[in-house]
């Protein structure tokens, strides 16, 4: 790379980050915001949300989540007496961050020739990109210790010990169950590895289909989502961010979200082919090529976000020892041994 | 009676309950196909067709709420076959009241043969915890609870209490005015 780098290489950059953060991650944040209330509607045999309405039209509802968000901006933003107050502000900032670095390096798709030059979809295209991913989605657990830890709260100060024991617990899960993946794609690319997939016809998840149901538990567990919820327990179990109102609070809602997607994004990119449509040859469609790889690679993450959200309205909550069992005795040593036997399988193959 | 004694099947587990993944999938099958025979229902429906709703919702205020057969709502006087109220003031309803919501003055009554009658009969809903204990202490049947009447709330505390005419359906309750 070298320096400066020409106008627009930078102004495509710039581009390609803010799609990720802004068009990908915070509208389909408030749309899922959307999803969850109707979905588990539809499902219990019930309407949902349909009242709020712009001149008396309300579209099934799509208002709510703008309601919401003006309501988590007009409301008092308070910090009680006791918080410390530099780190109970940075709390939900490290949280978010980390949740949209994540979004940027996502492989929206690939490298793609139009007028003259080639174009690479991934915002942040990087050889480390999986750990990288990994690693900024465990940063997220400190906004959430320091979030208890500001508040000034003993049941904030709980619920976030709650979040990074089962945290901890869960991203050893989550690496070392790709571990077996990226181990057959030779690669720590997301771009390499759909690459990867694109070559050889297969989808990760015929590959490896015991990784793919550990990683797809460990990242429901990650994103702190029923029946992993834990760490918040919106009504019953006071959560890490009970002393958090107005907009703050609404920042870690978004950092759910934003974690959902990423999860989701790093399942479609490793497991379910990436951007790649079986029978297309998009990286040498131009144009249409570029769009049709965004788009199929959007339509994947948000199918995965269906199933996510149809199992958060389907199972229970899980009790918390049932929790941390179910991380280090269960799932770590299936995805080792299930690395392990990779390992074996791709040595002794001729 | 004697004793009966039933036993119970604890529920087996399996191995397949225990790795819980078939669970999974089976809640997963009962909520999808709810999810989607709705969905189906709900179409159905916009596209302006004939058929079972896709949500047991009752959206109230815009609706008519849907009271049950037997349901215990405001309570309603009841009047003789000559129009007199039947109520004889016998005060058993106001003494068994828990909320002691109802006041009653009684006066003799021209009928010679019920000796007495309410003057004033009056209750406050706003006390009232629907106990329906008045209607069942009171010997003549004078007072129900089937009026079929849920809106009964008030701006203030003085409006929600009823007299005698507005409980015997003789004069319209007033509609309360906020301030
Ligand atoms: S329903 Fe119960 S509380 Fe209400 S007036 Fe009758 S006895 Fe009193
Ligand atoms: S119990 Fe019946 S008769 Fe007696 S005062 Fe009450 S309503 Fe009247």
């Amino acid at each position: 790379m070298t320096f400066p780098l020409p106008l627009n290489d930078v102004l495509f950059a710039t581009a390609k980050i803010l799609f990720a953060v802004l068009g990908v991650g915070l509208s389909i944040a408030g749309f899922l915001g959307w999803v969850e209330r109707k979905q588990s509607a539809v499902m219990q045999d019930r309407i949902g949300a349909n009242r709020a309405d712009i001149f008396g039209i309300t579209i099934l509802g799509l208002f709510h989540p703008i309601a919401d968000a003006i309501k988590l901006l007009t409301k008092e933003d308070f910090v009680p007496k006791m918080a410390r107050k530099p780190l109970h502000g940075l709390a939900p900032i490290i949280s978010l961050g980390a949740g949209m670095f994540c979004l940027a390096a996502l492989p929206y798709g690939g490298v793609v020739d139009f007028a003259g030059r080639a174009w690479d979809l991934t915002p942040i295209a990087l050889p480390m990109g999986v750990p990288l991913v990994l690693a900024a989605l465990a940063f997220g657990v400190h906004g959430i210790v320091m979030a208890g830890y500001a508040s000034g709260s003993n049941y904030g100060l709980l619920g976030a010990l709650r979040g990074a024991a089962q945290m901890i617990a869960y991203e050893v899960c989550l690496a070392s169950a790709l571990a077996g993946l990226l181990f057959i794609y030779g690669t720590l690319d997301f771009s390499e590895a759909v690459l990867w997939q694109v070559r050889h016809g297969v989808w990760g998840i015929f590959v490896q289909p015991l990784a793919f149901i550990i990683f797809l538990t460990a990242g429901t567990a990650v994103t702190k989502r029923i029946p992993f919820d834990l760490p918040e327990g919106e009504s019953e179990i006071v959560g890490y961010h009970v002393e958090y109102s107005g907009m703050k609070f609404g920042m870690f809602m978004m950092t759910d979200f934003f974690e959902s997607i990423v999860i989701c994004g790093v399942i479609t990119a490793l497991f379910l082919g990436g951007w790649s449509i079986p029978g297309l040859d998009l990286p040498s469609m131009g144009l249409l090529g570029g769009v049709l790889m965004v788009g199929s690679f959007v339509a994947k993450i948000m199918l995965m976000l269906f199933l996510l959200m149809q199992v958060r309205w389907t199972l229970p909550r899980f009790r918390f020892d049932q929790v941390l069992d179910l991380g280090w005795k269960n799932l770590l040593p299936l995805a080792l041994i299930n690395f392990l036997v990779t390992v074996w399988v791709v040595y002794l193959w001729p | 009676m004697a004793i009966t004694v039933r036993t119970v099947k604890r529920p087996e587990r399996t191995f397949a309950t225990e790795i819980y993944l078939v669970e999974i999938v089976k809640g997963l099958g009962l909520t999808f196909r709810h999810l989607f025979v709705n969905l189906y229902r709900h179409s159905k429906r916009a596209l302006g067709l004939k058929g079972l709703p896709g949500s047991v919702t009752v959206q109230y205020p815009d609706d008519p709420a849907v009271l049950g057969k037997r349901a215990r709502t405001r309570h309603r006087l009841l009047k003789r076959d000559d129009g007199a109220p039947r109520c004889t003031a016998c005060l058993l309803c106001e003494t068994i009241c828990p909320a002691k919501c109802i006041r009653i003055t009684a006066e003799n009554a021209p009928d010679v043969q019920v000796e007495k009658r309410a003057k004033t009969f009056d209750i406050d809903l706003g006390m009232c915890i629907f106990c329906g204990y008045c209607v069942e202490a009171c010997p003549v049947d004078a007072i129900h609870m089937d009026a079929n009447e849920v809106e009964i709330s008030a701006y203030s505390r003085k409006d929600m209490i009823w007299n005698m005419p507005e409980l015997l359906g003789d004069v319209p309750k007033k509609p309360s005015q906020p301030g």
